[in-house]
């Protein structure tokens, strides 16, 4: 005989996605060895965000960068602790708006902003473009 | 007399003030990046006057505390961007930049919305100057918020070389005026009424004896000081003489009172909108008295109408006590209306509301009562438990109670509010291609 015991989403904690980390079964009559071990739950946030105070999601308009797996409406983990380096995907700033791209820095120390999709060109980064990089792109949330 | 023995080296206090320049502004533009270098202002509640600037507005002439039609004129000779206030994001970015602070120290006062301070005691082998621009741009890093830091002996120096290091563009941001061969001059700058701790009224009496600035204070006698301003201003002079007399607060103490009140959008003389705002009050207050583990018994509730303006002016404030200590909403929705009927007159243009909860005790110290249980063994208290979890998960007031009405006359007036970046799921900041 098996009992159903109900989810219980742990929306008290602070933590808005967490699962049950043990599954959900248990025998009528005898305890769980596994119940004393119910309270552990997964933690989406642990795994996405190193740091907490310096992550932001940003949401993908356009399609320059579904090769990367980058897709519209996609919701992007932006870290700006993190260094942006050559080759990291970064959300800069180009005149005033938000743009996601792959960062390339060549021998020369120029900057280009590589998109992911054939039908759209490199941009190579000159002063008068009001450049800066707003955070590094760590993990994308891409609803099938 | 009392002596005061200057503390040895290390051993005494050390404070750091980081304050956000133009905090309201700066969380505006993290999102808005094309505000950068624009004229750019922040509204007060309903839109009323202008609470925050930037220094490109500031520059057109503007002021903070101009009222809103003050700045029309300019909207059209100028490119200028007003906001509503978007306390949603900014009490999201607050939170960031002092968790980021709290990552360099422990020892830290969140002091305000946008100022924390941080206590250097036992660095001074260290270079505070570097030290505090690690802090400064790790910030600006990981939030996208500019601070300046000012470093002193004392809280009420560290106030004031906070403002030296946002006024004097040389310092980067960074100021210490710790032993500083010039905090003379420096505080001979600083007018009395800019003083922390240093009211309105105390500046107005100090320049009728002809007291004029910060530095004026540093010659007084002490005895001298605390018979004319008492210990409160005696404790302000010996803070900038640079004794410490004022600790790092960091324990957060659980609030003696929570108060919700708002201005109404446009003015009120119908009873049922009223009613509906002073139990949507009644909801967010016991929200926060709940967040904090704890029960009330007394509740106050106000109206009054807009003494800016020629109409009839009436104002008045009724309280009351509940049976029992209680967390439960429709508790304190139900008394506040009987007593909200009698202190209501028709024919008046009502411009606020408000209440105050008090006699507010930790759910744990309720004493218990023969006739009944106490409230968090009542099923009151799991029906909260049960509407607060709801609303924390689908957002605030997707769950509410009845009396708070759907229409809202009342609200506040935010006409042009920002998105709620970090917020909300629907409103993030969008990457383009």
């Amino acid at each position: 005989m098996y009992k159903i015991k109900p989810i219980k989403m742990a929306i008290n904690n602070n933590s808005p996605w967490q699962m049950p980390f043990i599954g959900s079964l248990v025998p009528a009559g005898f305890p769980s060895p596994a119940q004393d071990y119910i309270e552990a739950v997964l933690d989406l946030n642990e795994l996405l965000i190193q740091h907490p105070a310096a992550t932001y999601f940003v949401r993908v308009e356009g399609y320059s960068m579904v090769d990367s797996g980058i897709n519209p409406n996609d919701i992007l983990i932006v870290d700006r602790s993190l260094e942006a380096s050559d080759g990291k995907v970064i959300i800069a700033v180009l005149d005033g708006e938000f743009t996601v791209k792959r960062l390339h820095i060549d021998k020369n120390g120029n900057y280009f902003l590589v998109p992911e999709n054939a039908d759209y060109k490199p941009i190579k980064v000159t002063d008068e473009m009001g450049f800066s990089i707003w955070g590094v792109v760590t993990n994308v949330i891409h609803k099938l | 007399m009392i002596e005061f023995p200057i503390p040895e080296k290390n051993k005494r206090p050390l404070f750091a003030l980081v304050d956000c320049n133009q905090f309201y502004v700066s969380c505006e533009r993290v999102f808005q990046p094309y505000l950068e270098g624009k004229a750019v202002g922040v509204l007060s509640n309903n839109d009323g006057c202008l609470v925050a600037l930037s220094p490109e507005l500031k520059k057109l002439g503007v002021t903070r505390g101009m009222p809103a039609f003050k700045i029309k004129p300019l909207l059209k000779q100028h490119e200028i961007y007003l906001f509503s206030s978007n306390y949603t994001l900014y009490g999201d970015m607050s939170s960031r930049v002092m968790r980021v602070l709290s990552s360099f120290t422990s020892d830290i006062e969140i002091y305000s919305i946008d100022e924390a301070f941080l206590s250097f005691r036992g660095m001074e082998n260290i270079d505070l100057i570097e030290y505090a621009q690690t802090i400064r741009q790790t910030v600006l890093k990981w939030t996208g918020i500019p601070v300046s830091i000012g470093i002193a002996p004392s809280k009420t120096l560290a106030k004031i070389a906070n403002r030296v290091a946002k006024t004097y563009k040389g310092y980067n941001g960074v100021f210490n005026i710790t032993d500083h061969p010039k905090t003379e001059k420096i505080l001979s700058s600083i007018a009395l009424e800019d003083v922390w701790g240093i009211g309105r009224k105390y500046s107005k009496k100090m320049k009728k004896i002809g007291l004029a600035n910060a530095a004026d204070l540093l010659y007084l006698e002490n005895e001298w000081v605390k018979k004319n301003f008492t210990v409160v201003g005696l404790r302000t002079v010996l803070e900038l003489k640079g004794y410490p007399c004022i600790e790092l607060e960091q324990v957060t103490n659980n609030k003696k009172q929570i108060v919700s009140s708002r201005s109404f959008g446009k003015l009120c003389s119908n009873y049922e909108d009223i009613e509906q705002a002073m139990s949507y009050f009644c909801t967010t207050a016991t929200e926060r008295l709940r967040s904090q583990k704890s029960v009330a018994r007394q509740l106050l509730v106000y109206v009054c109408t807009n003494p800016f303006r020629n109409d009839p002016q009436y104002a008045n404030f009724m309280s009351g006590v509940l049976s029992d200590y209680s967390a439960y909403t429709p508790d304190f929705i139900s008394l506040g209306k009987s007593m909200l009927k009698r202190i209501f007159k028709p024919n008046y243009l009502y411009k606020k509301c408000g209440i105050m909860i008090s006699d507010i005790i930790l759910e744990k110290n309720i004493q218990p009562n023969l006739f009944t249980l106490p409230y968090n063994e009542q099923s009151k208290s799991s029906i909260m438990q049960c509407i607060d979890t709801i609303n924390t998960k689908y957002g605030t007031n997707k769950v509410f109670f009845a009396s708070n009405g759907t229409k809202n006359n009342w609200s506040m007036k935010r006409d042009i509010l920002s998105p709620q970046f970090t917020t909300c799921w629907a409103e993030l900041p969008i990457a383009k291609d």
